[in-house]
């Protein structure tokens, strides 16, 4: 499957946004872990604003400087979001009511529960009727993600947004599912011809691509298996990029950068 | 023009080799058939401990006996008894294996929805916490709550070595898969992929549901004038889809579906149901827009849900199609709703069936639209099936003859 990306969202620790990061992700400047500074998305109604929590924060930032940065209307963007823990704070404290003796669930909790709540919360932000789809995938959330966006880009000719972004469980259940600290990104997938095309295949085996100095955040949120393809698309090179998935089997992720006719990268 | 063209490439068709399904109504297509045809109802007063008083559930009898191969143990939890149980019925695992046979155990996919997967085990794991608060030594997480338990234990359990996609768009997830195979489908991904939905009973959906006071102190009446609420189900449906070059001619196919969000609120239905006529109309013009016969409606039973539904369905097609819940057989069976009913569309289809929703003597003269309450036998080619979901999630799907 081949595609164009449009347009690219980051936001992880010492990671302050696509643009921003271009320098760490190229080795250029070094990595310093520094808190991610997470704003009540402003798009969104201030009763829906307020009721948004890290994960919401995350996935809409990132979404949103994707699509800023393809310069497509957000609105007309079909959507893939892809997470592992889906919002881990609103499920630990639903499961901690439940284990209280007269533990009541706040309503507006039940509904921020689901795993898509991050994209209804987009949906509402950028006033989009356009479908979306959430996805699951533990370790696999990024590699499956991005496979299901490009299949929507390759089969029905649409632009998407695809989203990934994982934050911390609450405790105890974060005991049992590591996750070091919030990591978001996303791309916008476009089926026409675009300054970079991405192709995404399965493959029976793949070895695992680096992430050379970042390597501790890849390790430590399922959503950072996308460094290496951000430190790709940052350095403007051509790479391929082996994921290998939990059960077996492998997605081979390829980046041809537009290339100018003497071989050298092209608009930087 | 904000709610058209919402998918502007069309899929093909493809056909539904296989399928079952498992709900309170009836283990695998025979039991589901009959139900519907006798007009007998799987809903029954809630007699699992920990839950809301007072309410009705659609629960699938014999879970707690189910025993998953010794192999995938770890997988052991109520949904993945209930997906077991669901695998075994009507010959779909043999279906499975043929298709595998045939195109290569790397070239058939699963996409499974699910709304809470295994959190039943947390649930439990939560309530089992030690004085320190840490949770039971022997919980395991990645292979029951994890969304992405459910697929890998289905593509494990049938011996696949295809793409695993774990879909979950609250009530939408079933249906949902549908679509996603359309698209691995035609992208090349794979030759043929198992689909379904699977959720079950679980204190978070029950008591959450309960919080926003939705569900019914009975068995749920969809459509009815008097409805009074949701009553919760558990069920899989699951089916195998392929190219209609791949199949016997004849046969039930999906041959459509759209989606579409509200961009609205995060629990209410959009109130002119806008969202549910962008994803009706594209899953028809998907379908290449011939007219349907019924239309198995979301139904839920909620005041709120059924009236933007009701209006959505005359802004459509005025009173001129029947339209029926069969939640009233099963419960709403939330992420499992799309797929289950995916199935009921087949045997419509099949049969020639329009089941009219049980327990409704009134339908709600609001809707203006043609509500079964008696079942109805007549030909039924094309069956539109509705889902939507919490955060404007909406999905449909159009089951017909191949």
């Amino acid at each position: 499957m081949r595609c164009g990306i449009a347009g690219v969202g980051l936001l992880g620790p010492g990671l302050p946004g696509w643009a921003a990061s271009r320098a760490v992700l190229t080795g250029e400047a070094g990595w310093e872990p520094a808190p991610v500074v997470l704003a009540p998305p402003a798009a969104l109604p201030p009763t829906e604003r307020r009721r948004t929590s890290v994960a919401v924060r995350l996935a809409l930032a990132v979404a949103a400087e994707a699509a800023a940065d393809s310069g497509l209307p957000p609105e007309a963007l079909e959507t893939v979001f892809a997470s592992s823990n889906g919002d881990g704070a609103v499920v630990g404290s639903i499961l901690d009511a439940l284990a209280t003796p007269g533990g009541a669930i706040s309503p507006t909790q039940f509904h921020n529960s689901v795993h898509n709540a991050a994209a209804g919360y987009w949906g509402i932000a950028v006033g989009s009727n356009r479908a979306s789809v959430s996805l699951g995938g533990h370790d696999d959330s990024f590699p499956m993600g991005l496979m299901q966006a490009a299949a929507a880009v390759v089969a029905r000719r649409v632009p998407v947004l695809f989203c990934c972004y994982d934050a911390p469980l609450a405790p105890p259940l974060d005991a049992r599912r590591l996750t070091d600290t919030v990591f978001g990104m996303a791309l916008v997938l476009v089926p026409e011809e675009a300054p970079v095309v991405l192709s995404v295949e399965l493959a029976d085996r793949a070895e695992a691509a680096s992430a050379g100095a970042l390597g501790p955040l890849m390790a430590g949120n399922p959503a950072a298996r996308a460094l290496p393809l951000l430190q790709t698309l940052a350095a403007g090179r051509a790479a391929r990029i082996g994921l290998p998935l939990l059960d077996g089997g492998a997605v081979v992720l390829g980046v041809e950068p537009d290339l100018a006719p003497d071989g050298t990268p092209g608009a930087a | 023009m904000r709610y058209s063209g919402q998918m502007p490439s069309m899929l093909p068709p493809l056909a539904m080799t296989a399928f079952t399904a498992t709900s309170a109504m009836g283990t695998g297509l025979e039991a589901t058939r009959a139900a519907l045809h006798a007009r007998r109802g799987g809903l029954a007063p809630c007699d699992l401990p920990g839950m809301p008083e007072g309410i009705w559930v659609g629960r699938v009898p014999g879970l707690e006996e189910v025993v998953l191969p010794e192999a995938l143990a770890r997988y052991d939890c109520r949904n993945h008894r209930l997906a077991e149980l669901g695998l075994r019925q009507d010959g779909f695992e043999q279906a499975v294996a043929e298709a595998a046979a045939r195109h290569g155990a790397t070239r058939v996919a699963v996409v499974m929805g699910t709304s809470t997967s295994g959190i039943a085990e947390t649930e439990l794991a939560y309530a089992g916490r030690d004085a320190d608060g840490a949770l039971p030594p022997g919980f395991d997480f990645a292979h029951t709550h994890d969304l992405y338990a459910l697929p890998r234990y289905v593509r494990a359990r049938l011996g696949l070595r295809g793409p695993a996609i774990a879909i979950s768009t609250a009530c939408t997830s079933g249906a949902r898969s549908f679509l996603e195979a359309q698209s691995m489908i035609a992208a090349g991904l794979c030759d043929a992929v198992v689909v379904g939905g699977v959720d079950t009973l679980c204190r978070m959906t029950l008591h959450g549901f309960n919080s926003l006071e939705l569900l019914s102190r009975a068995a749920c009446r969809p459509c009815a004038a008097d409805r009074d609420g949701i009553s919760i189900g558990e069920a899989a449906g699951f089916a195998l889809l392929v190219r209609a070059e791949d199949a016997p001619g004849g046969g039930v196919a999906l041959l459509g579906a759209g989606a579409s969000a509200d961009g609205h609120h995060m629990s209410s239905p959009h109130p002119e149901g806008l969202g549910a006529v962008a994803a009706m109309r594209a899953a028809l013009d998907a379908a290449g827009g011939g007219p349907v016969d019924y239309i198995n409606l979301h139904g839920t039973g909620t005041r709120a849900n059924d009236a933007m539904e009701g209006h959505a369905v005359r802004a459509l097609f005025g009173d001129r199609v029947p339209c029926s819940s069969t939640k009233g057989w099963t419960g709403h069976t939330l992420g499992a709703s799309g797929a289950l009913e995916a199935v009921i569309a087949a045997i419509c289809v099949a049969d020639g069936l329009v089941p009219g929703c049980l327990g409704v003597e009134t339908p709600d003269p609001g809707f203006g639209v043609d509500v079964a309450v008696e079942n109805r036998q007549a030909p039924v080619r094309r069956v539109l099936s509705n889902s939507f979901g919490f955060g404007g999630s909406n999905c449909a799907l159009v089951i017909g003859q191949a």
